[in-house]
């Protein structure tokens, strides 16, 4: 399906990728996006560039929500909206860049799922005994997937938690390689922090992942918020890397009934519809 | 009381926050920026060691730099048995010693082919990889022979030292830069032996006793 890693998938080569957090690129940066060896920089004003790295040919690259974005297909106009980012009094910054040796898939399915976060994320996400997921929705909304209505008991909830709550969660999934997750803002009752997991796909088994923030929190400094977050992410990757196979089966038989998350389920389901071949193992291929 | 210059992330910050709960030492967190604000590389931070690189202590005024020599320190200082630095016996003192040479190895190939995996770290990541192979291969008949006579630790003896707390960071965290364990059974069950310390800390990556997928 895939020869050397480099991606045949129309679907998949036809989206943006974040490929880095702006005020984090310096010099020109040689890397692989998709299997396919390309460059990328910063030109006179900080206008986005990328290139392939055999010809040079111009790819097609932009900034969006802080991080440099190109594609190596065909891809929208726009990158999905994410419209919180235009509320003035939110903190936009990336939490963090992880390079991990995961599918893009396999990243964004351990993102959606909340019955980990007491064994992982012990103390912080999530804390024995409260281990039970309670019910929740999941629905399509204009072609993407959402999970509402999640709540959880959490120990602290984020940086600027004080006391334990029962934290609400949202997911969305607007990509097939990315998504978000809107949870309770401690402080702001009626309001949602958002964060999301735009990962950068080096080719099908090895990703670079960046945790997005769009925080309502005044009281942290971005470098308190970021240990937080990087706890979280390196507390995850010995369960992600560990997972074999490393691309995602799409099978509904495959790896059943371990975890019987609903969220994860429809976002198999969803990567099937859409076609998705690549950074996964399609139903029917084994 | 200590000051640790600290990065959650780090092993080699970690080595010292093991070494201080195993020993019981209080000390405060002075968390650096390490990445992606690589604040140990400031001009500010030169100040505080102008090799900027963490980590570092400050015991009451007292300032030191090396994760090696700060366990060496620590034990030093803060273990009135004498045994996790044992200096009343020549022999193990020398093994130690070697034994924390060859920490610096772990620490330069297993260590280094995590950050080049983790955080995009340059380095030429198939030499450090096989360079770790090669150290990994060494201490897993080294610990297979001691297992034998019923020893427990790197260096001989029946007391774990500082050895045993600078390797096991790069051991316990190798599988984060594509080092896989899976061929060091004596390896792996010493990582089990170190997890079963009192006073054990983990740090996120490192997997308690009786968690691991691997092990
Ligand atoms: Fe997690």
């Amino acid at each position: 399906m895939s020869v050397s890693g480099v991606c045949a998938d129309p679907v998949v080569r036809d989206q943006w990728y974040a490929l880095a957090a702006v005020d984090e690129i310096g010099a020109d940066v040689s890397t692989r996006l998709l299997g396919l060896p390309i460059g990328y920089g910063l030109g006179p004003g900080g206008a986005a560039r990328a290139w392939r790295a055999d010809d040079g040919a111009p790819i097609p690259a932009r900034v969006s929500y802080g991080y440099l974005w190109a594609s190596v297909g065909e891809p929208p106009a726009e990158v999905f909206d994410v419209p919180e980012t235009r509320e003035p009094d939110r903190r936009i910054f990336n939490a963090g860049t992880l390079g991990l040796a995961v599918s893009a898939p396999r990243a964004v399915e351990n993102f959606l799922d909340i019955a980990h976060f007491p064994y992982v994320h012990r103390g912080l996400l999530g804390d024995e005994p409260h281990t039970e997921v309670a019910d929740y929705d999941v629905v399509d909304r204009d072609g993407e997937i959402w999970a509402l209505g999640c709540r959880f008991h959490q120990p602290r909830a984020a940086a600027a938690s004080t006391e334990e709550v029962v934290a609400q969660y949202q997911y969305r999934v607007p990509h097939p390689y990315c998504a978000m997750l809107y949870k309770s803002a401690p402080g702001h009752p009626d309001r949602l922090d958002a964060m999301g997991i735009f990962t950068h796909p080096l080719d099908d088994e090895r990703i670079r992942a960046h945790l997005f923030l769009c925080l309502l929190d005044d009281v942290n400094t971005d470098a308190t918020i970021r240990r937080f977050q990087q706890t979280i992410l390196a507390q995850d990757m010995p369960i992600l890397e560990n997972q074999h196979p490393k691309r995602l089966p799409l099978d509904p038989r495959a790896e059943t009934p371990v975890r019987c998350d609903k969220t994860a389920i429809a976002y198999r389901r969803w990567l099937s519809s859409l076609g998705v071949t690549y950074g996964v193992i399609p139903a029917g291929a084994g | 009381m200590i000051t640790l210059y600290d990065y959650e992330l780090s092993v080699n910050c970690y080595k010292q926050r093991l070494m201080m709960a195993i020993l019981g030492v209080e000390y405060t967190s002075v968390p650096v920026d390490f990445y992606p604000g690589w604040e140990h590389k400031s001009a500010e931070f030169a100040k505080i060691n102008p090799l900027g690189h963490i980590p570092v202590i400050d015991d009451d005024g007292f300032m030191l730099r090396d994760a090696h020599a700060i366990l060496v320190y620590l034990a030093s200082r803060y273990d009135p048995s004498r045994l996790w630095y044992p200096v009343d016996d020549p022999c193990r003192l020398g093994e130690t010693a070697q034994w924390m040479l060859f920490a610096e190895g772990t620490t330069n190939t297993a260590s280094s082919a995590r950050l080049h995996d983790n955080l995009g770290y340059d380095f030429d990541i198939d030499a450090v990889r096989a360079g770790a192979h090669k150290l990994f291969r060494v201490m897993d008949e080294h610990l297979w022979f001691r297992e034998r006579e019923g020893l427990d630790w790197v260096v001989s003896g029946a007391h774990p030292t500082i050895a045993d707390i600078a390797l096991f960071p790069d051991v316990a965290l190798s599988e984060e830069g594509g080092i896989s364990r899976l061929d060091y059974p004596a390896l792996r069950r010493w990582t089990d032996r170190v997890r079963r310390i009192p006073g054990f800390v983990t740090m996120p990556g490192v997997i308690a006793l009786g968690e691991s997928p691997w092990d």
